[in-house]
């Protein structure tokens, strides 16, 4: 299993708001360049541990984030 | 030096303001939403403060919901030339400032009908006086929360209700309010509301906004204008999301990173505070003044139905010259005339000779009242050099 997966956003707006709800429930968000291969959406995008995708998603839902899709992040 | 213009823009602000902007400008610097380092997320984070402090302040679960634009002026050009369309037919109050009655006209030219619900000679009205001119063809109702003149404060609460129950859009010029007046985007039955940075929120100039309401469809309002925004930019047409929709070209971040820091500090505050505080300005104000002989304050005259905006006329004196004498020979600012609001004039029966206007802030002092209505007192009594 991938060790980081990516959340893609819509905007850099969203990535900001997806970066302090996760912050703020202590995980371990990181905001990076989008991958290009992954998309073009959205200059920024969330890396956050694999292990935590679906809370992170959930966390995200809850909040009313709007994101594109959480992918595993193959480096 | 007494500064009692804050209806037109707040002064002082407080140092976290100044403290923000300089901190924006020497270590930060960079746009946000263009670029993915670390400058450039900053700044987006600046940007987001901004947006989740107003959407706090007034009541909105979700902070992408709040747009910012450089004043409430843009904010409410967006929704008139958006919304309306050749063939609908939109109302307004007689108390509105040219931001509002401006764009109205100039779409009035393109086939829009335009209706004036009239108010009382106070400035108030009722939510009655908007529903008879309800016909099939209205798609908005736009009304100012308080007027910039005399401070008169409108029942959007009971207007929006209507606006619900006949499926009109309801957009609010809260320029006057956000800040020194309760508002709940939700509990207001608001779909729109329009606000501006400088004023009541105690931000720099050249910042302001919309706030959406949830269950507004932004699918039905274009955006005002075109252009880059950081997000899908392989195409060529404009994004439908917010905030991007109504944010393209590089914004006033240095400004916005003040107004992050002005909301919070408002919000730690208390906003309660700082009415029960202006409130009290405001009945200084009104007794003061009202006991000089010759004076007459417009308006309510009641600090309970009205913001700390109080306007008044002396007999046989013009109000540019008052206000120059405050100025120079008292060391007190105000705004004289009309006040962009001719339409709030002729309502209060003060057009076109117009008032002159004490707007007092959260940082006024009452010892200062009393300098401002003894200097009025002795312009009364002794004329304007005198
Ligand atoms: C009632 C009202 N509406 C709109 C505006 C416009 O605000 P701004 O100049 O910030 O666009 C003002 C202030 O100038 C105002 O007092």
């Amino acid at each position: 299993m991938a060790e980081f997966a990516v959340i893609l956003v819509y905007t850099t707006t969203d990535a900001i708001f997806a970066e302090r709800v996760l912050r703020r429930a202590d995980l371990a968000a990181k905001l990076i360049p989008t991958p290009r291969h992954l998309g073009s959406d959205c200059g920024s995008a969330v890396r956050i541990p694999a292990s935590e995708s679906e809370r992170c998603e959930e966390l995200l839902r809850t909040a009313g984030v709007s994101l594109s899709r959480i992918v595993p992040l193959n480096t | 030096m007494l500064y009692l213009d804050h209806a037109s823009t707040s002064w002082p602000k407080p140092d976290c303001v100044h403290e923000a902007i300089l901190r924006y400008l020497r270590d930060v610097g960079a746009s946000p939403g263009r670029s993915a380092h670390r400058l450039s997320l900053e700044a987006e984070r600046i940007r987001f403060d901004a947006r989740e402090a107003v959407a706090e302040l007034v009541g909105m679960k979700d902070p992408m919901r709040v747009v910012f634009t450089c004043n409430a002026t843009t904010a409410i050009n967006l929704v008139l030339r958006g919304l309306l369309t050749p063939g609908c037919h939109a109302i307004t109050t007689g108390m509105e400032h040219n931001a509002v009655l401006r764009p109205l006209r100039t779409l009035e030219a393109k086939g829009i009908a335009v209706s004036i619900a009239g108010c009382r000679a106070d400035g108030s009205m009722d939510a009655a006086a908007i529903e008879q001119h309800i016909r099939p063809e209205t798609k908005l109702i736009v009304a100012n929360h308080a007027s910039n003149v005399c401070g008169t404060v409108l029942p959007v609460r009971e207007i929006g209700e209507l606006a619900r129950r006949h499926g009109i859009t309801f957009l609010v010029d809260a320029a006057q309010t956000v800040g020194a007046w309760p508002i709940d985007l939700h509990h207001d039955n608001i779909d729109l509301l329009a606000f501006t940075g400088h004023k009541a929120l105690l931000g720099p100039t050249g910042t302001g906004g919309l706030a959406i309401d949830d269950d507004f469809a932004v699918t039905s309002l274009p955006a005002l204008i075109s252009g880059g925004t950081g997000s899908r930019s392989e195409e060529e047409i404009q994004p439908d999301m917010l905030p991007d929709k109504y944010e393209a070209g590089t914004p006033n971040i240095m400004g916005l990173a003040g107004l992050a820091a002005s909301v919070r500090y408002l919000i730690e505050y208390g906003v309660d505070e700082i009415i029960e505080h202006e409130r009290l300005l405001t009945r200084r104000l009104i007794d003061g003044l009202g006991d000089i002989a010759g004076v007459r304050v417009v308006g309510p005259g009641d600090a309970q139905r009205q913001t700390a905006v109080v306007s008044f006329t002396v007999d046989g004196l013009a109000c540019s010259e008052i206000a120059r004498a405050l100025d120079e020979n008292h060391e007190i600012m105000c705004r004289p005339g009309l006040h962009c609001a001719p339409r709030a004039h002729r309502t209060l029966g003060t057009y076109p000779d117009g008032t002159v206007r004490f707007a007092p802030g959260p940082f006024t002092q009452e010892e200062e009242i009393d300098l401002a209505i003894e200097a009025v007192s002795s312009i009364a009594r002794r004329g304007i050099d005198g």
